[in-house]
């Protein structure tokens, strides 16, 4: 089924107003404080109106239509959970044979991209499509009620990796999606938080000017799978990258060549504390004293591996991000 | 011209003059002679269109799926589990009313492992919402081909080419080609009313709440009992172009005062009748073959079979547990018929098992042995099983008792 949008203005208007250009407009149902509703508009806001849109089926999919609504304002098409990266392929395939500029973007969660959808995903980038992917991360099987993906970091508790007795939440540890993207001689592949709008902002550009596959992961938090207060959405996603478990990087044909430095780490405790996801990890034994060493040793090597550790003033960092996205180059 | 091509290759030159823009492809046997012929096609400039090598048949369908949405005459090919890997690729392709063509060179499913032709895929996606058209010999799947690219556009519904492995794709015969102009003037541009624009936003695929989701299957189901008429339509005007037709829904062939009737869908109805001219002893038998199994001819196959004692429903797929698939359905279409013939049902040819002329002899005996046979598979050879496996019960030796 299709719901149509009429647009009055020509695309030459819209382009000229592109910070303004809004792809994905209220009257959604996402939850209170989603970070991948706020994810989906600053990506579509950023890669402008000459868009066509592939949704692999997930939360976005599923609060973003019901017949006869939608909140799209770009051509979008929802097929299948699993072949975001194929439906994108054959869109961009039909758009060159017919001579038509327009780029297309993949979306999907992190079940839709780690897991079942990796596979298209992975013959999508092999092949070199000219499409944007962008993976919406918050870490688990939302939409189905919080089981843990591939992409659930270790000790999280889900309700298939469950905190109890004789386990601390999930045995595995988070799949390292980025460097495996990155591995297929990836023009350009980077991660990105909600809590960075301006960071995201710039790595979707970045991304459309390629021609070529392009992979964006966005960490956005789900207060509901998370469990933490939903104005609070931004606060945690922030603190998982000043902790460094989530290091916001950009890989160049498998070369770093980006980064956001942090300036002050935060102790990973600050950001597991906030979430009811961790909580089974402030009990009063060792194991759980030894699963909190644990992840901020995963933190720390994170920060070494990437050279994360910023020293001085910087316009790009933890703190100076947020500065730059409040002032005058906002839209730089 | 006529020229000798091996079924494949006439199959891929069909493809290429209906000017696809994306080809998806993936290798499985027995399809694959399809892909490799459009790629070289494409190779040497003799096509243009973008041609995309997939990692699964899951992503060939979505690729065609992503194309066609996008505006592009789409095309793929598969066969077995390759059609079984697409499977809800392909109830989502029809959900979502996108037109495309795919071949299926039918064959059988695993296990046991089989390369061989049967017709059990495409009949494991009957109810996905695609037509389904069988072609009887490669002359048919060049044209049926070029049909169903018209079939498709003037529909907004998926249509599979369903042509039987090796003994279709693997032979060589000798086809009359069509030339460009006379496909170009029987199949328009491709040309997609709610293609994927930016300037005219669609949003495609989206959930629908029990509210809707009963309307959009009463109207794909409209549909596709509706194209019955674009099916019939295209081979009509394809004929008056090229000469040939194909049948239209159902092709009927012998005696008009036969008694006796024989169903079946495929290259087998080649075989049978020879058989028939071979053995002028027994009785000339109505040869009945479906050439549309989706929509189901149900109001031509009653007047195909008026006048008919008898029909044998011979089939290449069956539904473990119940009867064949096509013999239950000739029987709901002929139910509460008056005068209507007594159904015979049996499969036959199955993971490749050779059909010889004598199945001829073995059906005309069918249909006038006293017994009903619900459903049997023919030529199983019980010896070949421990005892425990035999289940002489359900051999057509030993038929449900007579219903008359």
């Amino acid at each position: 089924m299709s719901a149509t949008t009429e647009v009055s203005v020509s695309l030459a208007e819209l382009r000229e107003n592109q910070p303004r250009f809004q792809g994905f407009v209220g009257g959604h149902r996402a939850c209170v404080g989603c970070g991948q509703a706020l994810a989906a508009r600053l990506v579509t806001e950023s890669a402008g109106p000459d868009v066509a849109v592939a949704n692999a089926t997930g939360c976005l999919e599923v609060f973003s239509t019901a017949w006869p609504d939608s909140a799209w304002r770009v051509p979008w098409l929802h097929s299948l959970f699993e072949n975001a990266g194929a439906i994108a392929s054959g869109m961009e395939a039909a758009f060159k044979a017919r001579g038509q500029s327009t780029k297309v973007l993949a979306f999907a969660g992190d079940g839709g991209t780690f897991d079942i959808g990796f596979q298209s995903l992975s013959g999508m980038i092999e092949r070199n499509h000219n499409v944007l992917y962008v993976c919406y991360d918050n870490e688990a099987y939302m939409n189905t009620g919080v089981q843990r993906s591939s992409s659930t970091p270790h000790a999280a508790s889900t309700t298939t990796s469950p905190a109890g007795r004789e386990r601390l939440g999930k045995r595995h540890m988070k799949k390292d999606i980025l460097q495996i993207v990155a591995a297929h001689h990836m023009p350009y592949a980077a991660t990105a938080s909600v809590a960075y709008p301006s960071d995201l902002r710039k790595k979707v550009r970045r991304a459309m000017e390629i021609e070529g596959s392009t992979f964006l992961l966005v960490h956005s938090p789900c207060p509901l799978g998370w469990r933490h207060d939903g104005a609070k959405s931004i606060e945690v996603a922030r603190l998982a990258v000043t902790t460094g478990l989530v290091p916001i990087i950009e890989l160049e044909r498998g070369a770093l060549t980006g980064s956001m430095p942090i300036r002050e780490q935060r102790p990973v405790v600050d950001y597991l504390r906030a979430q009811g996801r961790f909580q089974h990890l402030f009990a009063d034994s060792a194991e759980a004293r030894e699963e909190l060493e644990h992840i901020q040793a995963l933190a720390d090597y994170n920060i070494e591996r990437y050279s994360l550790r910023g020293t001085g003033a910087d316009a790009r960092d933890t703190e100076g991000a947020d500065t730059v996205s409040r002032g005058g180059v906002r839209w730089a | 011209m006529r020229q000798a091509l091996e079924g494949s290759q006439a199959i891929a030159r069909a493809v290429a003059l209906c000017r696809p823009n994306v080809v998806s492809a993936y290798p499985i046997t027995p399809q694959t002679h399809i892909v490799e012929n459009i790629a070289k096609l494409v190779a040497d400039g003799e096509l243009k269109c973008e041609y995309v090598s997939v990692e699964s048949e899951h992503s060939a369908a979505s690729v065609a799926l992503g194309a066609a949405a996008a505006g592009a005459r789409a095309y793929t090919a598969s066969a077995s589990q390759g059609i079984l890997l697409m499977c809800e690729v392909l109830y989502d392709i029809a959900g979502l009313r996108i037109p495309m063509v795919l071949t299926c060179a039918n064959r059988a499913v695993s296990a046991p492992l089989s390369i061989w032709n049967d017709h059990q895929d495409s009949m494991a996606v009957r109810d996905a919402g695609w037509i389904q058209l069988f072609c009887a010999d490669n002359q048919e799947a060049v044209d049926t081909t070029i049909q169903a690219f018209r079939i498709t556009q003037d529909t907004d519904l998926p249509v599979m080419v369903c042509v039987d492995g090796f003994t279709l794709t693997h032979t060589l015969e000798p086809i009359d080609l069509p030339t460009q102009d006379q496909v170009d003037d029987f199949l328009p541009p491709f040309v997609f009313a709610r293609a994927l624009d930016p300037r005219k936003p669609l949003s495609i695929g989206t959930l629908a709440t029990p509210e809707w989701f009963t309307e959009a299957r009463h109207s794909h189901h409209g549909a596709v009992l509706a194209a019955s008429d674009a099916i019939v339509a295209a081979d009509r005007d394809w004929q008056q172009l090229s000469g040939r037709g194909c049948g239209g829904l159902l092709q009927v062939d012998g005696p008009e005062d036969a008694r006796i009737g024989i169903l079946c869908m495929g290259s087998v109805v080649g075989t049978l009748q020879d058989a028939r001219e071979a053995m002028p002893a027994l009785p000339s038998a109505r040869i009945i073959r479906l050439r549309s199994f989706r929509p189901f001819p149900a109001q031509a196959l009653r007047e195909a079979c008026s006048g008919l004692d008898q029909v044998v429903v011979l089939e290449r797929a069956l539904s473990p547990g119940a009867t064949g698939i096509v013999g239950a359905e000739v029987r709901a279409a002929l139910y509460g018929v008056a005068n209507a013939p007594r159904v015979q049902n049996v499969a036959a040819g199955l993971g490749g098992r050779d059909m010889p002329l004598t199945l001829y002899a073995q059906l005309i005996e069918l249909a006038q042995a006293a017994a009903t046979t619900d459903f049997a598979i023919l030529d199983v050879e019980l010896d070949k099983l421990p005892a425990e496996d035999r289940y002489p019960e359900a051999a057509v030796a030993a038929v449900s008792g007579d219903r008359s």
